[in-house]
């Protein structure tokens, strides 16, 4: 059984990494064909930063990412604690609808985004209205349920009297949030926020309904390429882009872990029998 | 005695129509340690946050010194609070936990740092300043919110269980401790717990509350001695309860037999709940007492025998330092002074019969606790 199981994680994880393997590879062959490795080269890197038209693309996804990321993290915890003082059939109802555009196709989500957006410009006898604000809009609205998810655990976790204890003590209900909250939920916060930019940065299905001819991202220009073959350096490109994203979510793991060692200490104590004074 | 700092007057509180507390009338005098008395659910938990400012009542006034303070939110009010399980800052050491309050007043470090170390002495935590609060025993904890609070020199204390989460010794010291405390401090505590032993160790006057009601209010001894219910002699430690005929005044009938007693007051031929304490009960020899019985259960309990004796019947709790084997028919005394006449009340004939005694009636209380802990996080 042992031995099934191991043997069936090690498959799993070839079928997960192996592509990204040939293109890390593919990234450093100096031919341009995927299938025959010719020889190791850096120039498909020096021709990605060489390029005019890629790197701003990168850089307008680098905008859209960061500003929709943060914007979504600061409405995503505001209604994280909206949601915390509702009642409990009224929270979990809304719990439900939060979840809903999560598993909603996000074609499906990406045509609506464009039809409200058609409508709104006609409304405001804007003639092309699709573009950075559409895009952000449309970001940030995907962005809010995995925010709000990461957020609503730690503060379910956290000791409600913290608050309390805050407010005893002369806090008014903000200064409470700020000084003592805001500690407590942190770590949820962060990981929300890394997971709303990695989902910004990688979004092609929704951008691509949502888009302006005067602001692209870099997705939805790389679907553009995919019609001819690819140019190695875009090779180059999805390999530095899947680093950077590792990047995060180790970070995101190691807070994680930290955070878990954090909240198992006392129970451990507590469980053990503690120590008089 | 001295004055008068918070009076509730007519308090209703009701959640969702389902209501909480019914009427509840109370003052409390300055430096005062007054106990807030009930099983999960009395109430009692909700009072602390009407007076702390953290739940508003549905009917009635809060006063502070004669003044409404019904609309005033807990952070302006000078009341401080020591929470169940704490609740200490976690992101901050034992220094910083204790400096939050004057922090957030705005005191000059060096204030601040005299009154820390003030307060740390008082609890007997000093040299535990730069410790993270994590670290710290169930204890330590317990002192260090107890310091978080004082600090702030508020003139109400107000202590919702703080005692519930620590072991029985612990307990026992932290009883004593509080109570020092609260000498040395000169202000007044309320205290809130369902354990009738804590509240009788640290009280000067304990209020008794069940189903939102307030059942009694009176000095430790008053309500050992003289409750007023079958509620309250239950509550309050054991009780042996029956039904009674007051013949006339300190002629009380049970068993079909009179005995003298020392209560007057009732109409005649009344019908009354009588209290006999399992302690105040003396065993003669099976011919020489006023009732005779056979003992059916034996308890060891440490100081004293718990025993079950069947008295026609109806069975009695008696605690005795000497040995009755099962099966033993005993005699029993009863001086006037040991039986405590009270009136009617719904509770009659709820409380007070050990026929179905089990010797473990000392943990029904920790197993209440363990439920009220329950509702609160299913609330929460």
């Amino acid at each position: 059984m042992k031995k099934a199981s191991k043997i069936i994680t090690v498959v799993v994880f070839i079928f997960l990494y192996v592509p990204m393997l040939v293109l890390m590879v593919g990234s450093f062959n100096s031919g341009s064909d995927l299938v025959v490795f010719k020889g190791f080269t850096i120039e498909n890197y020096k021709a990605l930063f060489a390029d005019r038209v890629l790197l701003p693309l990168l850089l307008n996804s680098l905008i859209i990412s960061v500003i929709a990321s943060l914007a979504s993290t600061v409405l995503g915890t505001a209604a994280t604690l909206g949601i915390q003082r509702m009642g409990k059939k009224m929270r979990r109802f809304t719990m439900f609808m939060t979840n809903i555009p999560m598993t909603n196709p996000e074609i499906v989500t990406g045509v609506s985004l464009a039809l409200l957006f058609a409508f709104a410009g006609q409304l405001m006898k804007i003639k092309s209205i699709l573009g950075f604000w559409t895009l952000l809009i449309a970001h940030i609205t995907f962005n809010l349920p995995y925010v709000i998810l990461s957020v609503q655990p730690k503060l379910t976790q956290m000791d409600p009297n913290l608050t309390k204890a805050a407010m005893d003590l002369g806090c008014t209900p903000v200064q409470a949030f700020f000084k003592v909250v805001l500690h407590e939920i942190f770590p949820g916060i962060v990981s929300g926020a890394l997971m709303a930019f990695t989902m910004s940065l990688d979004d092609f299905v929704i951008s691509y309904f949502v888009y302006g001819p005067n602001f692209v991202t870099l997705p939805v220009e790389i679907y553009n390429y995919t019609k001819k073959p690819l140019h190695p350096k875009i090779y180059a490109l999805f390999t530095l882009l899947f680093l950077a994203i590792l990047l995060v979510m180790l970070v995101m793991n190691i807070l994680q872990a930290r955070d878990t060692a954090r909240h198992r200490n006392p129970r451990l104590k507590a469980k053990a029998g503690q120590p008089t004074v | 005695m001295s004055k008068e700092l918070i009076r509730l007057a007519d308090i209703s509180m009701a959640y969702d129509g389902e209501v909480v507390l019914n009427n509840i009338n109370l003052y409390i005098n300055d430096s005062e340690f007054l106990t807030l008395l009930g099983p999960s659910g009395c109430g009692k938990t909700t009072t602390l946050q009407i007076i702390g400012g953290f739940v508003k009542p549905t009917a009635g006034s809060v006063l502070f010194d004669g003044v409404r303070i019904n609309d005033i939110p807990p952070h302006k009010r000078q009341v401080n609070t020591v929470f169940q399980r704490y609740a200490l800052f976690p992101h901050l050491d034992v220094y910083d936990n204790i400096a939050f309050g004057l922090r957030i007043a705005k005191l000059g470090e060096d204030e601040i740092a005299k009154r820390v170390t003030e307060m740390l002495e008082v609890v007997g935590m000093r040299g535990f300043e730069e410790r993270k609060v994590d670290n710290l025993s169930g204890g330590q904890q317990q002192r260090i919110a107890i310091a978080r609070a004082l600090v702030n020199r508020p003139k109400v204390l107000l202590l919702d269980e703080p005692l519930g989460a620590l072991d029985l010794r612990l307990r026992k010291d932290m009883q004593v401790e509080l109570k020092r405390i609260q000498q040395q401090m000169g202000i007044t505590f309320i205290f809130v717990t369902h354990d009738q032993e804590e509240a009788l160790t640290m009280s000067d006057t304990i209020v008794v509350m069940d189903k939102g009601e307030i059942q009694q209010i009176g000095t430790p001894e008053d309500i050992y001695n003289e409750p007023k219910n079958a509620f309250v002699a239950d509550f309050i430690g054991e009780s042996n309860i029956l039904d009674g005929i007051m013949r006339a005044d300190r002629v009380v009938e049970f068993f079909g037999r009179r005995f003298a007693c020392v209560d007057e007051g009732f109409g005649k031929d009344e019908a009354v709940d009588v209290v006999i304490r399992p302690e105040d009960v003396d065993i003669v020899p099976a011919d020489g007492g006023h009732l005779c019985g056979t003992v059916t259960s034996v308890t060891f309990k440490g100081v004293h025998y718990d025993i079950i004796v069947d008295f026609h019947g109806f069975k009695w709790l008696i605690q005795t330092t000497d040995y009755q084997p099962v099966g033993a028919v005993i005699g029993i005394r009863l001086n006037p002074e040991d039986i405590h006449i009270m009136k009617r009340s719904k509770y009659s004939g709820m409380f007070g019969d050990y026929s179905s005694y089990s010797a473990e009636y000392d943990e029904i209380g920790d197993a209440a606790l363990a439920e009220e802990l329950e509702a609160e996080e299913d609330g929460e």
